[in-house]
């Protein structure tokens, strides 16, 4: 019987090894799996590479994982929010590196990786800073940049609904780049606030088919990031 | 001299947006455009983070957290609205299925190259997100901005100095002072803001202004 389900967050991070990537969905605190990254801060893993859009707030979450030091690298788009000050200290005493990219190629490169695409040209960021040193080819007499597909070695997302064999649904703008990361990651691992029965989710509108993901883990209550943040809440 | 307000700029350009428009505002000034939809038009708001039919915000304090616009400020859906993936999200902006984009300016060249997204300070930490996305791919590129700086620098001009979002990219900038186009031969008036004379413009923008063409709507 094909069960995904783990019975804790910590069971679902604990083969997370010292310098592997992680992809890690959400776009700011929506769709953020912030029990796992809590997991991952107390399995203590440490020289990863993470990618994802933002680089957090406050210091839960993704922000808490950066600011305890296990991130020696971010690939992200977006690395500055209103409530973002532990990325920065780090950025400026050069304790972490930054790959900047565009939001869509950053996407792009997420779902070529999951996709067995090694690599494509995409007209964004041509003739700027973050197009520089890389190949360009013309298409129909239009300038394009080659970038490379992304994968990793986990992915953890969030789900609104998922059953055991790893099919999931998602809340509204929380989908972003989960499904494209559960795509791209050879281990990737859901937290979904319902765990159902076979059968409950209607095959017509599952997002992320059951193949892509590994484990599933229940988080019935997860908390809010914005609400931690305001609380001035701290992990660990 | 009655430079425009935010407000009167941004609905200014909403009277040029066609009925039935999917269209992509960018963070700050062009938001404003969601309040002065004129009329009988119908416009389809997309949020580059994963959602077309973006509605107004919700009442303080209530909400989704997990239903936000790319600023992660709290949106709703309206009826008719979908969510989607990241990918699908820039499929619909690089594949130019969006029709506008309204994006904010640092400067724009008089071809109508864009900066945007850094002022390249040296200990600045660079953040690009979307924007060199929608300007590759979105049909249509206006620029919602004041025409000069703070400090009183035009923010047209000749060549940009700071880091470019995008080459040859913008069609039309809309600002307190003026509606101008980006032509081959450069900055070309369309029109001026009520009580705003040619001279004061052209004194405030960093490149030739051409004069309203009489052709011209």
């Amino acid at each position: 019987m094909i069960d995904k389900g783990v019975a804790s967050a910590a069971e679902a991070v604990a083969d997370v090894f010292d310098g592997a990537t992680v992809m890690i969905g959400g776009f700011g605190e929506a769709g953020s799996p912030i029990e796992l990254i809590h997991a991952l801060i107390d399995q203590g893993a440490t020289n990863l590479t993470v990618i994802n859009n933002n680089t957090g707030s406050g210091e839960v979450g993704l922000a808490a994982l950066i600011k305890a030091k296990r991130v020696s690298r971010m690939i992200c788009s977006y690395p500055r929010t209103a409530n973002s000050t532990v990325f920065p200290e780090l950025y400026h005493s050069g304790e972490i590196n930054l790959e900047l990219v565009p939001q869509g190629t950053l996407a792009e490169r997420i779902r070529a990786g999951g996709s067995g695409i090694p690599a494509f040209y995409t007209p964004t960021a041509n003739g700027t800073p973050l197009a520089k040193d890389k190949e360009c080819r013309s298409f129909n007499n239009r300038d394009y940049v080659l970038e490379y597909g992304l994968t990793a070695d986990f992915a953890l997302i969030k789900g609104l609904s998922a059953d055991q064999h790893g099919n999931v649904v998602y809340n509204k703008t929380a989908r972003n780049f989960a499904p494209i990361m559960a795509m791209a990651g050879k281990i990737t691992i859901v937290q979904a606030q319902h765990v159902v029965d076979l059968g409950e989710l209607n095959p017509e509108t599952i997002i992320t088919p059951g193949i892509f993901v590994q484990r599933v883990v229940e988080i019935v209550e997860p908390a809010i990031e914005s609400v931690l943040v305001a609380a001035g809440e701290t992990y660990p | 001299m009655t430079a425009r307000s935010r407000d009167e700029m941004a609905k200014r350009l909403a009277q040029d947006i066609p009925d039935g428009s999917y269209v992509n505002l960018g963070i700050g000034i062009p938001e404003l455009v969601t309040k002065f939809v004129p009329e009988g038009r119908e416009f389809i708001y997309h949020t580059e983070n994963g959602l077309l039919g973006m509605g107004p915000s919700p009442e303080e304090s209530t909400g989704d957290p997990e239903l936000i616009n790319a600023g992660k400020r709290r949106v709703t859906a309206l009826p008719g609205a979908s969510y989607f993936h990241h990918a699908d999200s820039f499929s619909m902006i690089r594949g130019g299925h969006l029709d506008l984009c309204v994006l904010g300016a640092l400067q724009v060249s008089k071809i109508g190259d864009l900066a945007n997204w850094s002022t390249g300070a040296i200990d600045a930490i660079p953040a690009v997100g979307g924007a060199m996305d929608l300007v590759a791919g979105v049909k249509t590129i206006y620029v919602l901005t004041q025409h000069c700086t703070k400090k009183g620098e035009p923010k047209l001009v000749d060549a940009c100095t700071f880091p470019l979002t995008g080459c040859a990219v913008v069609d039309r900038i809309y600002t307190d002072l003026a509606v101008i186009d980006i032509t081959t031969d450069g900055f070309q008036l369309v029109e001026l803001s009520p009580g705003i004379e040619f001279d004061y413009v052209q004194e405030r923008t960093g490149a030739p202004l051409l004069p309203i063409r009489r052709d011209s709507k």
